[in-house]
């Protein structure tokens, strides 16, 4: 498992410098060593953090944006006429919730169609994994500078430090 | 009667009236006829203009605020934006950016689709926004006290709304003639 700390680190390292989003129990490791760095904005709906995100990137900032994957829906409209026309990168931390059908009920359709729905969006998306953990983050930083629209990094559960061992 | 009994004033003679009184700051203004206006009567590299994310003026403005606590960011908004990215004004309420001068021009319809009622004529966005926290509120309807206000909130702490009750009269307005990759640079540059 790879700890928040080091993870937060990996990003600051890769020269993230603006947090936002909205939480979920995946990611809440990460959010909490966010907040006890200073570095993260509470937004109240994805779509808000998505254009926060822009503003902060259009004022010399590499913005990544936390979400857990039903906020990519309510964000959609957001990532499409902001970030995709106007090319501005961002990094989508996205939790993969329902995936493998294991979850509640109200995250298994998007649990299932997760990785098409990007596709189909043309965002490009890897998934963590402990193992490639420094090849996922430098393939991020290289494709969000190259190709200025927003990438998706999913992290399925367990794989970086819950606030709950 | 829509909109507000009485309210003579355009959007675009108030927004000229407040581009009068702005310098090199950043000003995001959203989609819809208010970008197409505010292209016509003064094009800026400072201005961002939106042609889609329609309720998102506020956050995006919000980001520049956060990211670039030096300068005073002003965004230009209307009542329909507004409501759809309402909980933005709680977002703003909440972290308190002095430099954020929110300005909603507040014609009670959604303009660019035909002029269907938006629900502002009952709900008065000003209210919500100093309930959610803004430090400054004011609603206007004269060019004099705009002008007034305005010039006071760009003095102050904020975040400050200034809420515009202005008629349905649309300007003869064109497309906003910039492709919006080159809107973001030219932005970007602008600001530094």
């Amino acid at each position: 498992m790879i700890e928040s700390d080091a993870f937060v680190q990996a990003l600051q390292d890769i020269g993230v410098d603006f947090y936002t989003g909205v939480p979920d129990s995946i990611l809440g490791g990460i959010i909490a060593e966010l907040m006890e760095r200073r570095l993260y904005t509470p937004a109240v709906r994805e779509d808000e953090a998505v254009a926060m995100a822009a503003g902060a990137y259009m004022s010399g900032k590499v913005p990544a944006v936390l979400m857990q994957n039903s906020g990519l829906g309510t964000s959609l409209n957001a990532l499409i006429s902001l970030n995709v026309i106007y090319c501005q990168p961002c990094l989508l931390i996205v939790s993969w919730r329902g995936y493998q059908g294991k979850d509640a009920p109200e995250h298994l359709v998007m649990g299932e169609v997760l990785p098409q729905f990007l596709d189909t969006m043309k965002i490009p998306h890897r998934t963590l994994s402990e193992k490639t953990a420094s090849d996922d983050l430098k393939w991020l930083a290289e494709t969000i500078m190259k190709q200025r629209i927003p990438v998706a990094l999913l992290i399925t559960k367990g794989v970086v430090r819950g606030l709950h061992p | 009667m829509r909109p507000e009994q009485g309210t003579m004033q355009s959007r675009a003679m108030a927004m000229a009236a407040l581009l009068e009184l702005l310098t090199d700051q950043p000003v995001i203004i959203c989609n819809g006829f208010p970008s197409r206006e505010a292209y016509k009567i003064a094009d800026r590299p400072t201005h961002f203009y939106m042609i889609g994310s329609m309720g998102s003026a506020s956050a995006i403005g919000l980001g520049v605020a956060l990211a670039k606590p030096k300068k005073q960011v002003v965004i230009f908004d209307g009542d329909g934006n507004v409501l759809m990215g309402m909980g933005t004004l709680a977002t703003v309420g909440a972290l308190k950016p002095k430099n954020f001068i929110h300005v909603v021009f507040d014609n009670e319809v959604y303009g660019s689709t035909g002029n269907q009622p938006t629900i502002s004529n009952v709900v008065p966005l000003e209210k919500v926004a100093k309930a959610a926290g803004y430090v400054n509120v004011e609603r206007v309807r004269e060019r004099e006290d705009l002008v007034y206000e305005f010039k006071d909130m760009l003095k102050k702490d904020g975040p400050s709304m200034l809420l515009v009750k202005v008629n349905e009269m649309v300007e003869d307005v064109g497309r906003v003639m910039l492709d919006p990759p080159d809107i973001t640079k030219r932005f970007m540059n602008a600001i530094k």
